[in-house]
């Protein structure tokens, strides 16, 4: 066996022992990758960004925790910005098992909130986040399709009551608060075919300013849609993440999962070119 | 630190492990991690379910009425209507009565379809269009910077990129000549685009370990580290319990492979 077919016949275990090696090693030592900011990824930032407090910003958690490591930090993130910009959000969650997730991301938000930070040269003074006056946490509610085309009309249709029991009409930023005509914009936050149903059934249907944040797996599929402008920003996978939280300087989890990404993404693709010279290089020996 | 931070905290870790030890093969703590997970999600599900959508959505818009009238006296009675056509669905589990199961399945799907079918073509299929078929920006041809998404040449790619992909896939003429030409132009297209998304699937896949190896990371600084505000000496003990597990899973997979080579 010459070197060439011990390069196609490599055990598989052996990638991904390296894998575990170079990921562990390199989360451990600390250093930081630099992080070029895209045009799509900005322009969801600079949106945000310029909205006058008071201004409602609609957040849709779409995911499960399955796709929690990707779409989280964008999360945080864009939560924590708008909480920030003292901006008022409205949160769903229409993926099944993603309520509780939602509710305890609102909530370690909450927390950071508390404390004063400098972002970008200003100074964010702690305040208390309350909830039904800085943001509503409407839960989920089955059928995201027509759940999305029901508030449309009035949020009260599909959520007569939001998570915690509270009737919409109740809660004090809901006064007036009819449907997404009193929304400055919405960001979904998808890990599956909801973000269709945001594109075709809400955007499609309402015309309001949509931004997506996708896992990586979908993110090059929904590049035409910043192209028809059918949305305005798009933020994918944990560099999407990274991207933003560079953009608010307030680097977290993407920020430090980034140089992991870089030097994973560096192993992976030297055995696709061992494998690829290993395949060449035995083709021609057959020929021979 | 109070014990149910510690508990699902070293329960999170412990089924991080038993998931990636697929990786080297399958083992019953695997299959262990792996039936939980189905288990935890279906049982979730069911309960979100009933507390998000039965209880707001049906049971409190006819609880006004009286319980001796079926609450058909209450002030919204057509919530019967989805009511009783949900509980038509459960007759699929009776071999006779199955066919009634097709009637709320009917008026389901064809409420979907007619609310897809035009918003699906005008905004998926239609916008797609005009956008690939855009007037190229002439003033501002070259753009800003490398690959600028915006630029007049890209909007030519993308509609030579189009043409050319729908070449590819008509076999009605043989792919000879310039036909032929503009096809393999259009699978080079296809190929940058699935190179892309092969990208960024492996960029998740990543994304996804790098989140554990965070979380055990967490799970490590309250073990190891006396200043964390999480420590506790029940971490290491149960550290060393799992070590000491792996260790003996390694040495009756050593006797097992040094027996099948005797």
């Amino acid at each position: 066996m010459n070197i060439f077919d011990r390069m196609m016949s490599l055990d598989r275990r052996w990638v991904f022992l390296l894998l575990v090696v170079v990921c562990a090693v390199t989360y451990i030592v600390p250093f930081q990758v630099p992080i070029r900011v895209e045009g799509e990824v900005r322009s969801i930032y600079d949106f945000i960004d310029t909205l006058k407090p008071g201004e409602i910003v609609f957040i849709a958690i779409d995911y499960d925790p399955n796709a929690l490591a990707e779409l989280h930090p964008m999360c945080y993130a864009v939560m924590e910005h708008c909480f920030r910009k003292n901006l008022k959000v409205i949160v769903t969650a229409l993926s099944q098992n993603g309520p509780g997730m939602a509710e305890q991301a609102i909530l370690n938000i909450s927390d950071s909130l508390m404390l004063d930070r400098e972002y970008n040269g200003v100074l964010y003074e702690g305040r208390e986040i309350r909830n039904g006056e800085d943001y509503a946490f409407l839960g989920y509610k089955p059928y995201f399709a027509l759940v999305i085309l029901g508030m449309g009309q009035n949020f009260r249709i599909p959520f007569p009551t939001d998570y915690y029991g509270t009737p919409l009409d109740s809660i004090p930023m809901m006064q007036g608060v009819q449907n997404y005509d009193q929304v400055a914009c919405v960001v979904d936050l998808s890990a599956g075919n909801i973000t269709d149903a945001w594109i075709s059934y809400g955007q499609g249907r309402f015309y309001f300013p949509l931004a997506l944040g996708l896992t990586g797996v979908m993110g090059a599929d929904y590049y035409p849609y910043l192209n028809s402008r059918q949305i305005f920003g798009l933020m994918a996978g944990l560099y999407g993440a990274a991207q933003y939280e560079e953009m608010a300087n307030n680097p977290g989890l993407a920020k430090d999962g980034m140089r992991v990404q870089v030097y994973a993404h560096l192993v992976i693709i030297l055995f696709i070119l061992m494998g690829n010279i290993g395949y060449f290089m035995g083709r021609r020996d057959e020929k021979k | 630190m109070d014990f149910g931070t510690f508990l699902w905290t070293t329960l999170g870790a412990f089924l991080t492990l038993a998931t990636f030890s697929f990786l080297y093969k399958d083992n019953p703590f695997y299959k262990l991690a792996e039936h939980l997970v189905v288990g935890v999600s279906a049982g979730y599900f069911v309960i979100i379910l009933w507390h998000n959508a039965l209880v707001p959505l049906l049971f409190q818009r006819l609880s006004d009425g009286d319980w001796y009238l079926l609450w058909f006296n209450s002030s919204t009675p057509w919530y019967w209507i989805p009511a009783i056509l949900g509980a038509m669905m459960w007759t699929r589990f009776s071999r006779n009565y199955a066919w009634v199961s097709r009637w709320p399945l009917a008026l389901y799907i064809g409420i979907a379809t007619g609310l897809a079918v035009p918003l699906e073509m005008a905004n998926r299929v239609n916008k797609q269009l005009y956008a690939s078929m855009a007037n190229i920006d002439l003033g501002n041809f070259w753009g800003q910077g490398f690959l600028d998404a915006t630029a007049g040449y890209s909007q030519v790619i993308i509609f030579a990129g189009a043409i050319a992909g729908l070449f590819y896939f008509f076999f009605s003429k043989s792919h000879t000549g310039v036909f032929g030409g503009v096809a393999k132009f259009g699978i080079w297209i296809l190929m940058i685009g699935f190179g892309a998304s092969f990208g960024y699937t492996v960029m998740g896949r990543i994304s996804l370990f790098i989140n554990r190896v965070q979380d055990l990371g967490l799970w490590g600084e309250a073990a190891f580290n006396a200043s964390n505000p999480n420590h506790s000496g029940w971490f290491l003990a149960v550290f060393w319990i799992m070590v000491m597990g792996v260790a003996a899973y390694i040495v009756v997979e050593l006797v097992k492979f040094a027996r099948a080579k005797a």
